[in-house]
């Protein structure tokens, strides 16, 4: 019901949804009609003009009423139609789908056959079948039904091809099913959709193209009337009795117009890309919706975030991704963000500058101040003068952040370019990539993405990001897709050039060992929330968060050998329906009825550090260290 | 002791395709002979990073990809034909992506219900009763049968996968890095539930991942791959601690630990030998400090080290300390 809500939303879908419903309603109540006989032929009668008694819409050229002759071909053009489509798809779609499953030898003889059969213009091999066959409604059909085979197959060995790789296709196979089995029971409703969306493009087309075969004599034989035909016959009498053309023709025109409807309105809700938003563009920066009282900056920092509150809107559910952090780094410094999946770790390093994706991201309350100015909410030239050259980016998959049609050299001066530092930048950008330690720096500046290795391609991310000299870097995830000692030369890189340059960098991870090696200060999120901060080596020793503690010793360590590790019972809590008290509560054995009944303040814990925790673990042992 | 599982010489080679007509350009070794047997009741560790083959053997030992030579022995039996539904009463995959190893549109009754319809043909009855006794030895609710995949959180959706392994009643999983699409926290739940459905089912497992750590604390043995070839093989509370070939060292020293100096581990490359092209001795030696002019012309062979781990090195390290 989902899919016609959908559907509804498209006014022009839901226009022609009504146009065709009510088309095929008279078209299947024919023969209850009390309609004339449409085949008997009265010549005193001929070319009546509309609205003549007895006759609605007039008489043909021998004396048949045109609304009798106008339904029943109607009738019979959508029925043939309909049923060409249907044959279409479904040798289409098998033929698809086996060229897709199999690949390979199979593939490419199947593909290079539809391919010769798409290389004779349509109405050409049509014409060639009907030919073939001899005229008549039903090879008409199955030329029709011909002619569009290929259009399906291709499309849908495409969409096969990617779901025969998919992973559960293998488990499929390791379940014992034989392949006729996979593809019927597997494949088959994935690509379903797929046909669908096709077939609903296509219908309109293909009664086009029965009319077109019927008109040239070819389709129906007379004295049966469908709407091509109706048009042949009344081609002589075009200029003395238009309405004979007139009434078949808009009867074509309303169909083929209201199918066309349809299909976009079907083929938009049925798009799993088009329907998760694809296509609305996000703003270029998010969206600021602040109530209450903007926080005051704290002096002294670089990059100050307070109480930042960033929400996603979807329908009626606020999802509160981001719930009031506080964070802060100094030149030089490195703060480590820790957190798992869904803690809000990214979503606070995008609003920095204005990235969240907004619809669905807003941000709610907080300030991001950067050297005295309050990003949140400032005007986009402002943000966009600061991104890339004051506050850079540094992402998990370099592949996805560099284009790959250009050059990585290329890319870096146009990095440099858009900052108005267009001069002697191939030679700044080859210095970079001599600086971030990749090899043949001259030769690589030509390279294209895809030519280099994961390791290479984050290091030409991190030369990019250093492109324009920017105080303050955010690296989110940079090596979490990277081999163990292709991350070891990153982090390495990435610590020498926060000494050398003197860089802020706020590092994203869910890695301990990771920060434990390259972060001064490390904050823990959870749902949304900063639930523990301060000095690295101070965190990890004695953590004060319950949800630190035990997270910590989830996380194997080399060189311990073979143990049973401890796990955390539960999951977080969806940030759409966060509880009142802490959020850890639920999954915590320390839990007190106090921790539930009222939101948990950041609290100043032992010296530099703050913890969310009306329990704090470690007490004592942290409380001694400090002093 | 009995094998549950037997390498004899495994090896795959693909062949890369050139230009429009097809012809062979070139091959690519992608696993070199493997020759490797498994304990009934072990868990063998598999390390080694991208490009390794690591996947490529795990696709072999179930059948999904036939070897281009050598043999495969399960309890016993030789299984020449690469024939997943053979294998699947033997040896079962858990894949990496719980998520996209589940068929999106069949609820979880349906994906259950697979592998015991076809592989061992059980009724109606005798499949619900087979669900239920490991759903709850994988700690699900029977409710979640009647939904569909994307209502699951990662770490239920592996739980589901290594429950659909379990049902074909197969004694060995391999398990391909089950856990690094997961949560640290959900990532332990899974890893303790493997080592319970271990004991109690008496499973033989091999652990494929990349993560060293997760690796040992897990695995009675591992073996280190490195470009196709098991570079070295040993007890888990050895093979890090006191490495033997230097790419094991390699690895363990690029770890990130807690404490440990920030250094990058080595001066050299970390680009991989070319595969259409690889070098003629051992793979390891353009990026090796201790590579000599034998390692550039002889391809070292798995060598007995004298504490129960052996290195396919020339030049191994922590001999005679």
């Amino acid at each position: 019901m989902n899919f016609l809500r959908l559907l509804a939303r498209n006014q022009l879908a839901l226009a022609g949804l009504i146009v065709m419903a009510l088309v095929v309603l008279l078209a299947l109540a024919v023969p209850l009609l009390p309609l004339q006989p449409p085949n008997v032929t009265n010549t005193a009668d001929r070319f009546m003009a509309p609205f003549s008694e007895g006759h609605l819409l007039g008489t043909d050229h021998l004396g048949r009423d045109l609304l009798s002759r106008l339904l029943h071909g109607t009738r019979l053009s959508l029925a043939v139609g309909f049923a060409a489509a249907v044959i279409a798809a479904v040798l289409g779609a098998a033929v698809g789908i086996v060229a897709g499953y199999y690949g390979g030898r199979t593939d490419n003889v199947i593909m290079r056959l539809v391919d010769m059969l798409m290389a004779f213009p349509y109405i050409l091999l049509a014409l060639a079948i009907v030919a073939a066959l001899g005229p008549g409604l039903l090879n008409a059909l199955v030329a029709v039904a011909a002619v569009n085979i290929p259009f399906f197959a291709r499309n849908i060995r495409g969409i096969t091809v990617g779901i025969a790789h998919k992973e559960f296709v293998d488990a499929a196979r390791l379940s014992g099913m034989g392949d006729l089995r996979i593809m019927l029971g597997e494949v088959l409703p994935n690509v379903i959709p797929v046909i669908v969306i096709a077939m609903s493009t296509t219908v309109g087309w293909m009664i086009l193209e029965t009319a077109g075969l019927s008109f040239l004599g070819l389709g129906s034989q007379p004295p049966v009337a469908d709407l091509g035909s109706m048009l042949g016959e009344a081609r002589a009498a075009l200029i003395s009795s238009p309405h004979t053309s007139v009434v078949p023709g808009v009867m074509i025109l309303i169909i083929v117009m209201a199918i066309n409807l349809l299909g976009d309105g079907i083929r938009d809700a049925l798009d799993p890309r088009l329907r998760s938003g694809a296509l609305t563009r996000p703003m270029a920066a998010t969206l600021v919706k602040r109530e209450g009282p903007v926080p005051e900056a704290r002096e002294g920092k670089l990059l100050d975030i307070r109480a930042l509150e960033t929400q996603f809107h979807v329908k009626s559910r606020v999802y509160r991704a981001v719930g009031g952090v506080d964070l802060e780094v100094k030149p030089g410094e490195c703060l480590g963000l820790i957190g798992e999946s869904g803690s809000g770790k990214s979503v606070t390093a995008l609003s920095v500058m204005g990235l969240v994706a907004s619809p669905p991201g807003v941000i709610t309350g907080g300030r991001v101040d950067y050297k005295g100015t309050d990003l949140i909410g400032a005007p986009y030239e402002h943000l966009r003068g600061l991104r890339g050259r004051e506050v850079a980016y540094i992402f998990q998959d370099p592949l996805a952040t560099l284009h790959p049609l250009y050059k990585v050299g290329d890319q870096l001066i146009e990095a440099m370019k858009v900052h108005g530092k267009g001069e002697g930048a191939r030679e700044k950008a080859i210095q970079l990539l001599k600086d971030v330690r990749i090899p043949n720096a001259e030769s690589r500046f030509d390279s294209y993405p895809h030519e280099m290795s994961g390791g290479m391609r984050q290091r030409a991310g991190i030369a990019m990001a250093l492109a324009n000299d920017p105080d303050v870097i955010i690296a989110d995830e940079p090596t979490t897709a990277l081999d163990v000692t292709v991350q070891a030369q990153i982090l390495a890189l990435l610590n020498d050039l926060r000494k050398s340059r003197g860089l802020a960098i706020i590092f994203i991870t869910h890695d301990f060992g990771v920060v434990g090696q390259l972060c001064d200060r490390v904050a823990v999120m959870y749902a949304g929330r900063i639930v523990e901060e301060g000095p690295t080596a101070e965190v990890l020793a004695t953590s004060a968060h319950p949800y630190t503690k035990r997270l910590i010793a989830c996380v194997p360590e080399l060189g311990e050998g073979r143990r049973k590790l401890a796990a955390i019972p539960g999951l977080p809590p969806p940030v759409d329906n966060l509880p009142e008290g802490c959020a850890f509560a639920p999954r915590c054995d320390k839990a007190t009825e106090a921790c539930t009944a009222r939101p948990i303040p950041l609290m100043p814990f032992a010296g530099e550090r703050a913890v969310r925790c009306i329990h704090p673990e470690n007490d004592a042992a942290a409380r001694e260290a400090a002093e | 002791m009995t094998h549950a599982l037997r390498l004899k010489d495994l090896a795959k080679t693909f062949d890369v395709s050139g230009g429009l007509f097809g012809g062979t350009r070139g091959k690519v070794h992608a696993v070199n002979p493997i020759t490797l047997d498994v304990e009934t009741g072990e868990t063998l560790g598999i390390v080694g990073e991208s490009g390794c083959g690591k996947s490529t053997l795990a696709r072999m030992l179930v059948g999904l990809l036939p070897p281009t030579e050598g043999s495969i022995e399960i309890e016993g039996e030789p299984l020449s034909r690469a024939d997943p539904a053979a294998f699947g009463q033997k040896i079962q995959y858990v894949f990496q992506d719980p998520i996209s190893s589940l068929n999106p549109r069949k609820t979880i009754r349906q994906i259950m219900e697979a592998p015991l319809k076809h592989l061992h043909g059980m009724g109606r009855e005798q499949r619900e009763a087979r669900i239920a006794e490991i759903f709850a030895a994988v700690n699900l609710r029977e409710e979640f049968l009647e939904r569909y995949p994307h209502e699951f959180s990662g770490g239920q959706a592996q739980r589901i996968g290594i429950a659909r392994a379990l049902a074909a009643k197969a004694r060995i999983l391999i398990l391909d890095e089950p856990v690094s699409a997961l949560d640290v926290s959900v990532q332990a739940q899974v890893l303790n539930l493997l080592a319970d459905l271990k004991r109690e089912f008496g499973l033989t497992y091999l652990f494929i991942s990349h993560d060293l750590a997760v690796v040992e604390a897990v695995s009675d043995r591992v073996a280190v791959l490195y470009f196709g070839s098991v570079v070295e093989i040993g007890p888990a509370e050895r093979i890090f601690a006191a490495p033997h070939h230097p790419y094991t060292a390699l690895l363990a020293g690029s770890a990130p630990v807690v404490g440990r100096e920030l250094t990058p581990p080595e001066a050299k490359g970390t680009e991989l030998p070319n595969p259409l092209d690889p070098p003629p001795g051992c793979a390891f030696a353009p990026r090796c400090p201790r590579a000599t002019d034998k390692c550039r012309a002889e391809v070292p062979a798995l060598m007995d080290m004298g504490d129960g781990t052996k290195a396919a090195c020339f030049h191994p390290l922590g001999q005679g300390a």
